[in-house]
């Protein structure tokens, strides 16, 4: 039988889990996306950063932190179809040009936001983070009340989106040609199908999705913008999808358990264990390594994932 | 040019398309073409491989856009930006390369792309009309099978069912027996004359002159991009077809010398594999090819061919049985080991297995030898570079410098390639796998040519190929494959044709010595 | 509609002319357009440029200073190049940098009694071992178990740095200092400076041996042209008889143990202790010189060179007018995004033709 203190211990730490799993709910569904239609994003983690950034700077400067997720999601958008104009128009190689959209937001994240901002000597700007919304009734469940239905409303939005996105992918028209796509671009061009406006919508869809996960980062878990906010999630998302095996309803448990497990690693730095805290820190990288090792074999990746399609070549 | 005096047109064209212009980089592949479809007829285009069929196909069913030129279905003329427009007018094609969903089902391959679905998938419902349609034109497959479930054969049928489904009324099939046995083909036959006899207007794109003269009505005969002639299939022969289709005689059989067989080269006892879904490919296989004999192996593409020339040069691994090569046994060889025992391979699928596409000319041809050209860590460049060089001259590889791109070769250049690194090496046992698919008639003679020429000098040659023709007129023994399996071994010397067609399609087997 | 269309044509050779002319254009256009950023931050351009390229280039400090930085990043730019080469896409230089400083470190702390010439060769090859060794990991995950290695490699840098870190806060802690760095390298190990009063090091002569040695293996040695066959296609490259997989691992040791280096320089060239800032990020900035020098020896170290002064050049920016320094990470994606159109119009062409 679990003492009190236990038990606000586990609701506690399961309810973080819920918070750190936010940015890479979004953040993988909107990857899942862009792999669906054969699209590596490499870019995802500048994606999430710029974000973060925009978001806080429009949530900061208008005062309304909603403003500042639509912010960010248009940004991300916009990035999105920025690396669709590399990948599908150019044919760029995907990952080269990922990482060269990562490198120019990671840096533009951060410019952006030290010309915005004045320093007012000492303490960094931030905002008054969203509360929580407690859903009525629900919230007053013992243990599970608290962890699912007492949240913050991103989170509840980050939910739906999972069985949603389920749905578009799998029970759409839009879904059956964003899979014949990623799998075979010469059968769905044969088909009829606008193979290149799919691939920019998805990764609009992903731009946007992950920027939003970004803007979560700063307006709803920390309330500012600062150095390494992302911390990487936007890699570990990428490896999520691979983990989840391009399954929205996957990543929703996937993402949880990730999060469980920095939401485990952070209480333990608080109790103070005497291990060295990198070594917790450490903890989601090597986690993914090994997820992505367990996984690789049957693995089945969409079949046109990160080829480029040009009709005439 | 040929032209027959047109007997009087009762219906108007349901196709008309006139003076097109394609070109790709380097090759002009339609050439101010005209071409006429009239209602309820099979039209055939005729040509051989390179010569602008499916070039054409393309650009009347909205995948490729024309340079120059006009296209009217119906009498009105229309442009097509995608396929799109065309399936709209209600044009559908069938390609040689299926164009097919591995990781969907039938169904979801069907309602592809469809816009009468509105934004939600009804899979009952399209599932009914599948079976209905299937029923219908006698073209067995259920909706929701996998594709990669099914056969070859079966992939063409949803295919054609596809078409179909979006109510086409003019079908354009792109050689579509290259992947049916005899008896399939004659199925096929039957169900295109229950859709013309519907009213449906059909192209028949293909090389092979039997088919043209069996199942079409008039015929249009492209050679290099330019229409050499359009006739009625009642006033022309098989002997006129082929001159025109080439430009002049064709000999329809190569000089065989006598046969001098030797000792066995490569033993292959009882060997099995599982192809990449982890399914069995390869169920007991034996065989033998002799120095001085060529073996053919017959049987329609996806029987087991490639995995077995995979499992051969140690690309795949063998489940059981055993390979012995020259008297070693090689079960468990790796690729490095079966090129140090002098075998050749002459690859199913040359861009992706034969040659590295991105390098140059010079390194694709040193690609064997390079060790040989070495010192120690160092390449020896200038020795690679005239040994290419001569490779090059000697088999003709057509290139202005071996320094450019293998990828500016044309496909017949390619096929010489790789036959010159692979024969340079004087292989003891040489795998050749559909040596001559897609290739010009005069690559196709140099390179059956040259294979032959192995035999003489008392090699052994694995011929693979699907184009029984070709090993009825190479081989000195003929195995033929079906399903993973060796079901039959006959002389190719009065081999019954029939015979053998029927064992291609499973419907005989042989009894076999163990 | 006027009657005019654009048509995009594959190009049958790609033009040799526009593949030199590429990285140079896109460069300049990348130039021009992070005109846009620092104009945003409120500085003329012009004067920021102006302040950039006097920073890297204008006295002998500041080209000391560049040289120091060009240094690491040669040799992370032939590290990703090669690994590139065979299609191994390793991004994890940074980590593999770090592995390499941190046992080459360890040799030298304890190098005390070795005379220099014997040192630091020993040093070198620490480094590279400890480099090399990172990158086996991901190579291996990648020919067994099929992972892929952007993943691996990437988080594989997260992991290296946090694994320093704990080593460094704790048991390797400097004692004499108590800040996080391990104790003092042994005098032996010192790399020599070249210029004096400057940070100009000795490593630019490893970096530089190390650029010519790339050059050799691509062009002149058996190794490299099964690495060029691997990375054009490595299906056919096995059945010719080429040990795909060993030649993988093979080239990824190599790769990390080139960055090994990178870290070796970086602590007996510049920092003494093995520290957890040793990098402001080389490994990633490796990736984008061996994009823009189109992974040939000579692209690779004019890059190198022009990131070098970019770098460099923004921090003295920077300290000049204000504008925040992250615009040098700005400019690197910038760059490698231009360069990405310039390598379209080399494999097309685009032409405007009558309808």
């Amino acid at each position: 039988m679990t003492s009190p203190t236990e038990l606000v211990m586990i609701t506690s730490i399961l309810a973080m889990a819920f918070r750190m799993a936010a940015p890479l709910i979004y953040g993988t569904i909107g990857e899942a996306f862009a792999e669906r239609c054969g699209v590596l994003n490499l870019g995802i983690e500048g994606m999430m950063l710029m974000g973060a950034s925009a978001g806080f700077l429009v949530g900061y400067g208008t005062g309304d932190l909603w403003l500042g997720v639509g912010a960010a999601a248009v940004v991300g958008m916009m990035l999105g179809l920025v690396m669709a104009f590399f990948t599908v128009t150019l044919g760029a190689q995907q990952h080269v040009a990922g990482l060269g959209m990562t490198i120019a937001c990671t840096g533009l994240s951060f410019y952006i936001y030290r010309i915005s901002i004045v320093d007012v000597g000492g303490v960094p700007p931030h905002v008054k983070p969203f509360g929580t919304i407690p859903i009525p009734y629900l919230s007053d469940i013992p243990v599970l009340g608290d962890v699912i239905f007492n949240q913050h409303a991103l989170i509840y939005i980050g939910i739906i989106l999972v069985p949603l996105a389920a749905f578009i992918l799998f029970k759409t028209r839009f879904g059956l040609s964003i899979r014949a796509v990623g799998e075979n671009p010469s059968a769905a061009d044969t088909a009829g199908i606008n193979v290149f406006r799919i691939r920019y919508l998805c990764l609009a869809i992903a731009g946007g999705l992950s920027a939003v996960g970004g803007a979560w980062l700063s307006l709803s878990q920390s309330g500012m913008f600062l150095p390494g906010l992302t911390q990487g999630r936007g890699w570990v998302c990428i490896a999520l999808v691979v983990f989840c095996n391009w399954s929205p309803l996957r990543i929703l448990g996937g993402a949880l358990l990730f999060g469980g497990i920095d939401a485990l690693q952070l209480t333990m730095q608080g109790i103070g264990w005497r291990v060295p805290y990198q070594l917790f820190l450490m903890m989601p990288y090597v986690l993914t390594i090994i997820a992505l090792v367990a996984v690789a074999r049957r693995a089945r990746a969409p079949a046109a994932l990160l080829s480029s399609y040009k009709r005439e070549d | 040019m040929i032209e027959v005096a047109a007997d009087a047109q009762t219906q108007p064209n349901v196709i008309e398309m006139k003076g097109i212009v394609k070109t790709f980089p380097g090759v002009v592949a339609n050439d101010h073409v005209d071409f006429s479809l009239e209602k309820g007829e099979i039209h055939a285009l005729l040509g051989e491989n390179g010569a602008g069929k499916s070039t054409l196909m393309n650009v009347l069913y909205g995948l490729y856009r024309p340079d120059a030129g006009e296209i009217r279905v119906n009498e009105t003329a229309v442009t097509f930006d995608s396929p799109r427009d065309a399936i709209a007018l209600k044009i559908g094609m069938i390609h040689q390369h299926f164009m097919l969903v591995q990781a969907m089902t039938v169904t979801d391959n069907v309602i592809l792309g469809l816009h009468t679905q509105g934004v939600l998938i009804d899979e009952k419902t399209a599932e009914n009309r599948i079976t209905e349609l299937a029923e219908r034109y006698g073209l067995k497959v259920d909706p929701k099978n996998f594709i990669w479930q099914l056969s070859v054969g079966e992939q063409q049928r949803v295919e054609i069912l596809k078409a179909l489904y979006r109510e086409a009324n003019v079908l354009i099939l792109d050689e579509p027996t290259a992947v049916l046995t005899p008896p399939e083909t004659r199925d096929l036959f039957v169900i295109l004359r229950k859709m013309r006899s519907e009213g449906r207007s059909i192209v028949y794109i293909s090389h092979k002159l039997e088919e043209v003269m069996d199942v079409s009505d008039s015929i249009t005969v492209l050679r290099a991009g330019k229409v050499v002639a359009n006739v009625k299939k009642t006033k022309t022969s098989k002997a006129e077809l082929a001159r025109l289709m080439v430009g002049r005689e064709v000999i329809f059989r190569l000089s065989k010398s006598e046969a001098k067989i030797g000792a066995p080269v490569l033993e292959v006892e009882r060997l099995s594999a599982l192809n990449d879904m982890k399914m069995p490919t390869l169920k007991n296989v034996s065989f033998a090819v002799r120095e001085g004999e060529i073996l053919g192996i017959a049987g329609v593409s996806g029987n087991g061919q490639r995995e077995l020339a995979e499992v051969l040069v140690g690309l795949r691994r063998a489940t059981g049985g055993r390979l012995v090569i020259g008297g070693r046994d090689v079960t468990a060889a790796t690729p490095r080991e079966i090129v140090d025992m002098n075998v050749g391979f002459i690859p199913e699928d040359r861009v992706g297995l034969g040659l590295v596409m991105g390098l140059p000319i010079l390194s694709n041809a040193i690609m064997k030898k390079y060790r040989d050209l070495s010192k120690g860590l160092l390449l020896d460049y200038s020795l690679a570079s005239d040994y290419a060089g001569g490779l090059i001259r000697e088999f003709d590889v057509k290139t202005p410098n071996m320094r450019y791109p293998t990828k500016t070769l044309s496909g017949g250049n390619l096929q010489k390639l790789i036959l010159a690194r692979e024969l340079a090496r004087d292989p003891r046992l040489l795998i050749a796998a559909q040596p001559t698919r897609g290739l010009d008639v005069g690559a196709t003679e140099y390179i059956r040519s040259k294979i032959l020429e192995q035999r003489s000098l008392g090699r052994a040659v694995l011929l693979i190929s699907e184009d029984l023709d070709e090993i009825l007129s190479l081989s000195d023994r003929i195995a033929v494959m079906y399903e993973g399996e060796i079901v039959g071994i006959v002389p190719a010397e009065g081999a019954n044709v029939e015979e053998i067609g029927l064992m291609m399609a499973g419907s005989r087997r042989m009894e076999l010595a163990s | 509609m006027a009657g005019f269309k654009i048509t995009v044509e594959r190009r049958l050779l790609p033009s040799k002319k526009l593949e030199i002319a590429a990285p140079i254009l896109s460069i300049l256009v990348a130039l021009a357009i992070s005109a846009i950023p620092i104009s945003q931050g409120g500085v003329n351009p012009i004067t920021g440029y102006y302040e950039l390229f006097y920073g890297a280039l204008g006295n002998k400090l500041s080209l000391t200073e560049t040289f120091a930085m060009f240094s690491p990043l040669l040799l992370c730019g032939v590290a990703v190049a090669l690994a590139f080469t065979c299609k191994f896409w390793n991004i994890g230089a940074e980590g593999q940098l770090y592995c390499g400083g941190l046992v080459a470190a360890f040799f030298a702390v304890n190098a005390g009694g070795l005379p220099a010439p014997v040192a630091i060769p020993l040093m070198l090859v620490a480094g590279f071992l400890g480099g090399g060794a990172w990158a086996a990991v991901p190579a291996v995950l990648k020919v067994k178990l099929k992972v892929d290695e952007v993943v691996t490699t990437l988080l594989g840098n997260w992991v290296m740095y946090y694994l320093v870190s704990a080593i460094l806060f704790g048991p390797w802690r400097n004692p004499k200092t108590g800040w996080p760095e391990s104790p003092i390298i042994a005098d032996s190990t010192f790399y020599p400076i070249l210029v004096p009063g400057s940070r100009f090091h000795f490593g630019i002569v490893v970096s530089l041996l190390i650029a010519v040695a790339f050059y050799i293996i691509l062009k002149k040695t058996k190794w490299g042209f099964e690495l060029l066959a691997i990375g054009g296609n490595p299906a056919s490259s096995q059945a010719m008889g080429i040990s795909v997989a060993r030649q993988i691992v093979l080239a990824a040791i190599v790769s990390g143990g080139i960055a090994g280096l990178a870290g070796v320089g970086q602590v007996a060239g510049i920092h003494y202790h093995m520290k957890t800032d040793l990098s402001p990020g080389f490994g990633y900035t490796g990736v984008v010189i061996a994009m823009v020098g189109g992974l040939n020896p000579i692209g690779v170290v004019l890059a190198s060179f022009l990131m070098a002064v970019v770098v460099q050049g923004t921090q003295a920016m920077h300290r000049a007018t204000g504008v925040p320094w992250a615009l040098a990470e700005v400019i690197q994606g910038i760059i490698l995004l231009c360069l990405l159109v310039g390598i379209f119009f080399t494999k097309y062409r685009v032409r405007r033709v009558k309808a």
